[in-house]
């Protein structure tokens, strides 16, 4: 029994930073219809930046208040969208907008490549640790086993993003704007909607969730080269078993993916790395369009 | 009527809570002209989808010879020599038109398909060319299809469908898409090459005046049922096809 | 017709083989390995005829470089014919099993459970120590026909053996690109719909591309690692795979020879900004692929080929 729970905690926990970041790949693809690997991008540079925010904020005599280095790593989250995303979206991708689905995972793939230089460029190779924020919520004791508070610190927040992200879609106005477009957004640019801002604010907001699912996970982890090339995969698994386009689809494709990596962790180390595709290849067989997504048929 | 080529017998068919199918029971003797009307959404394209795969009926059966090929898959019932045209013509644009019929005449020429003979040998062109011409566009061979009238793509849609050996030939609305001029003589041409060949023709036609033309008899469909199974000039005088279909005395 | 494609064929080999002599032994292995991945991309090049792109051709470039390691470390193989011809059987069965699955997949799905089957077989090489685990394994050098060179004499033969299955195995994709299941594969890019209903099968047509692509793969893992001397499980990484695209679609689906070119171009490159922007090569590349796709949607064989390029 305690091992199940492990299992289920643990998978929480990925989850919980997994689905931020596979909600802002889903949001993004759902509108612009591009499937971003440069998203892996920004999650790594999310993490990068909130790294060096918060150890700025320590640096600074932030230690007479640790608290303040939360909004440091949201401010972190935020000054990388706010930056990149417009940058990309205006500057590149709005050119390949209606091109094929696979060549647009190209131009991505090199906007991935390009990032990654950066980075080395700019935080050099050395790993960057951030363990202030990790420690500061002290842990949580469930039965016998000890968590860190700051885990499911990122669980919460990771129910937080997702109501928000529904909730704006579902019951505000520009929701309804942004569904449109993604149901025509041809049909809604005749209705006098601006598509053009819906994209960039659609991209600016995915981008935003990659680089706060990096901002969240670096004090987790130590931050390194190559960290953006493996979640990109992660997510991308996510997205394709929930259905792409899909919020709800992304939450229960991030479950699905938390919970089996950590069940495989535990039982069978050995499948650690694949588990997660595995899991996508079976529900591909029964479900080739992934769990949530509409099927269209074609008229002859 | 037991001798028909295509016997359908009470074929079913909804889309939730649509019917687009119910109780559709034909018989089309051999070498027999059809044709199919009604207004959009009664049932014509369900039907001519249902019989060449593209839908499968909830039930019911599609008889062809001995076989019932209801719900066996498109490329398997073209196989058997039932051939389609389409509503909007499924053309490769990539390709120009001469391509098109050669990747038609590599199909239909031989079962077990080539991965070393040449597509653009002299015979295979030869026999593309021969097509091409019956239907009289062969002097459009190298160009490609976005570059194409409607009616030429029409002609080129029926001319690939009839590469093979057709036995039954379903035309999706043959005329639409085509400027009004050209409708009659597609027509004559395309009626004229099938009944050449004895083929047994099945088309989904609007304009009346090209069904009392070229039909031997018609089948009116009405809410996915079909309301009158006759000759053009009865069907026509038909009170119901009248109300539903035609809207008014012909 | 085709007596000028094995003329051609003849002319490239004698062209390529001439390398041996005058190349220095840095710029024959360069041209080795950007053959040997030359290989991989022309069976992606194959797939995307047909309107697919794999993004984990790494798998097969993996399988073959990892069965001839472990052919040559267990059984003591070390004749490269033998190793090809037994890697490319592997490849060619792990094809046959895998192709008509993924046969009915299109698009970004083809593309992502591609590369979930190469990420498949990543993890489980990093984690199996028996066989290296992630650092790999070594192999030792190859022998031809009972023949044993070293040195210089190894790098040239190895060389013109590359030559000689890029030659062969090109030939072969040429007729094959030309013939009627050629003319099938494109039409099935253009229209499925139209294709079914002449009465061919789309999925067979699939599973034929995938799975030549899987052979190409696997000969192009194998003389990889015959050519370095080393595997590890990166062959199957994502990124490995996505510069096989990259070269894929920097040659264009519509010529061969553009395929080794692409190839030899981004080795080329690699080397160079290697040389002089030691940390920068995938920002160099990342901007070359941007500016092939914008500038060169249809490929580098679109500039060779008649045919125009607004056709794609």
């Amino acid at each position: 029994m305690d091992l199940l729970a492990t299992i289920v905690v643990d998978g929480l926990i990925y989850a919980g930073w997994l689905f931020i970041v596979s909600l802002g790949l889903t949001l993004v693809f759902g509108v612009l219809n591009i499937l971003n690997i440069a998203h892996g991008s920004l999650y790594a540079i999310g993490a990068y930046a909130s790294a060096s925010l918060v150890g700025a904020y320590f640096a600074v005599g932030g230690d007479a208040f640790p608290y303040g280095s939360y909004a440091a790593l949201i401010l972190a989250a935020v000054l990388v969208a706010v930056v990149l995303g417009p940058l990309l979206e205006r500057g590149l991708l709005r050119y390949f907008y209606g091109r094929d689905e696979v060549l647009n995972v190209l131009v991505t793939y090199a906007v991935f490549l390009i990032l990654e230089d950066v980075m080395k460029l700019i935080w050099g190779v050395n790993p960057y640790f951030v363990y202030e924020p990790y420690t500061l919520l002290g842990d949580v004791e469930i039965g016998p086993l000890f968590y860190v508070g700051y885990d499911f610190a990122v669980i919460a927040a990771a129910i937080v993003v997702g109501l928000a992200v529904w909730l704006t879609l579902n019951r505000t106005q520009i929701g309804k704007v942004v569904l449109a477009v993604i149901h025509d957004a041809e049909m809604s640019q005749t209705m006098g909607v601006n598509v053009q801002r819906i994209y960039l604010g659609a991209f600016t907001a995915g981008a935003f969730l990659a680089a706060l699912g990096g901002a969240l996970t670096a004090p987790m982890i130590s931050v390194t080269p190559g960290l953006g090339a493996n979640v990109i995969i992660v997510a991308f698994a996510v997205v394709i078993i929930g259905g792409l386009g899909s919020v709800p689809g992304a939450a229960i494709g991030a479950l699905m993916v938390g919970i089996s990596r950590a069940a495989s962790v535990h039982l069978l180390p050995e499948a650690e790395l694949f588990i997660v595709y595995f899991v996508m290849a079976i529900v591909l067989m029964f479900r080739p369009e992934g769990l949530f997504a509409k099927t269209k048929a074609r008229k002859i | 009527m037991s001798a028909g080529v295509l016997e359908v017998r009470d074929v079913q068919k909804s889309f939730g809570a649509v019917t687009a199918a119910k109780d559709i029971s034909v018989s089309v003797p051999k070498g027999a002209i059809y044709s199919l009307i009604g207004s959009n959404g009664a049932g014509k394209t369900t039907f001519v989808n249902m019989v060449t795969g593209y839908i499968k009926p909830d039930s019911g059966e599609i008889n062809f010879g001995s076989r019932n090929i209801a719900g066996l898959a498109p490329r398997l019932i073209t196989r058997l020599g039932i051939h389609r045209s389409f509503q909007i013509a499924q053309l490769c644009n990539e390709l120009t038109v001469e391509e098109n019929m050669l990747l038609a005449g590599a199909i239909h020429h031989d079962e077990r398909l080539s991965f070393f003979r040449h597509a653009h040998s002299a015979d295979a062109r030869e026999r593309a060319m021969a097509t091409l011409e019956r239907f009289h566009i062969a002097e459009h061979r190298n160009r490609l299809i976005p570059e194409l009238s409607g009616g030429v793509k029409k002609l080129l849609d029926i001319a690939m469908a009839m590469a093979g050996e057709t036995q039954v030939m379903l035309l999706d609305e043959p005329t639409s898409g085509v400027a009004a001029d050209e409708k009659f003589p597609i027509m004559d041409l395309v009626i004229e090459a099938l009944r050449a060949e004895g083929v047994t023709v099945i088309f989904v036609e609007h304009d009346m005046e090209i069904v009392t033309r070229y039909s031997e008899r018609v089948l009116a469909f009405y809410d996915g049922q079909i309301i009158a199974d006759d000759t053009p000039d009865e069907v026509l005088l038909d009170e119901k096809v009248q109300r539903y279909v035609t809207g008014g005395p012909a | 017709m085709r007596y000028i494609l094995f003329l051609y064929a003849a002319i490239a080999f004698v062209v390529l083989a001439a390398g041996s002599i005058i190349l220095p032994d840095w710029a024959m292995f360069l041209f080795a390995m950007a053959l040997a991945k030359g290989l991989v991309c022309l069976g992606i090049v194959a797939m995307m005829r047909g309107g697919v792109v794999s993004f984990g051709q790494g798998l097969y470039y993996c399988i073959g470089a990892y069965t001839a390691t472990l052919a040559a470390n267990l059984w003591g193989v070390s004749d490269i014919f033998a190793l090809t011809l037994f890697s490319s059987v592997v490849c060619l069965i792990v094809g046959m099993i895998f192709g008509p699955m993924l046969a009915t997949y299109r698009g970004i799905f083809f593309a992502m459970l591609t590369l979930a089957l190469s990420m498949v077989l990543y993890g489980t090489l990093s984690k199996m120590s028996v066989i290296g685990g992630s650092d790999g394994l070594n192999i030792g050098s190859p022998t031809f026909l009972g023949w044993a060179p070293e040195g210089r004499d190894l790098q040239t033969a190895l060389y013109i053996y590359v030559v000689a299955i890029v030659v062969i195995t090109g030939t072969l994709m040429r007729i094959y690109f030309d013939s009627e299941q050629g003319l099938i594969t494109l039409a099935t890019r253009d229209n499925e719909l139209r294709v079914e209903y002449l009465g061919a099968s789309v999925r067979k047509v699939m599973a034929y591309n995938y799975t030549f692509a899987a052979v190409l793969g696997g000969l192009g893992g194998t003389i990889a690692v015959v050519a370095l001397g080393h595997v590890d499980p990166e062959f199957a990484f994502w990124t490995t795979s996505g510069e096989f695209v990259f070269v894929a679609i920097l040659a264009g689906y519509m010529s061969v020879p553009a395929v080794f070119v692409a190839a030899i171009i981004l080795e080329v490159v690699r080397s160079f900004s290697n040389l002089y922007f030691p940390n920068t090569w995938q920002l160099s590349l990342g901007i070359f692929l941007l500016i092939v796709i914008v500038t060169l949607p249809n490929g580098l064989g679109s500039l060779l080929s008649r045919r125009k390029g607004g056709k794609t």
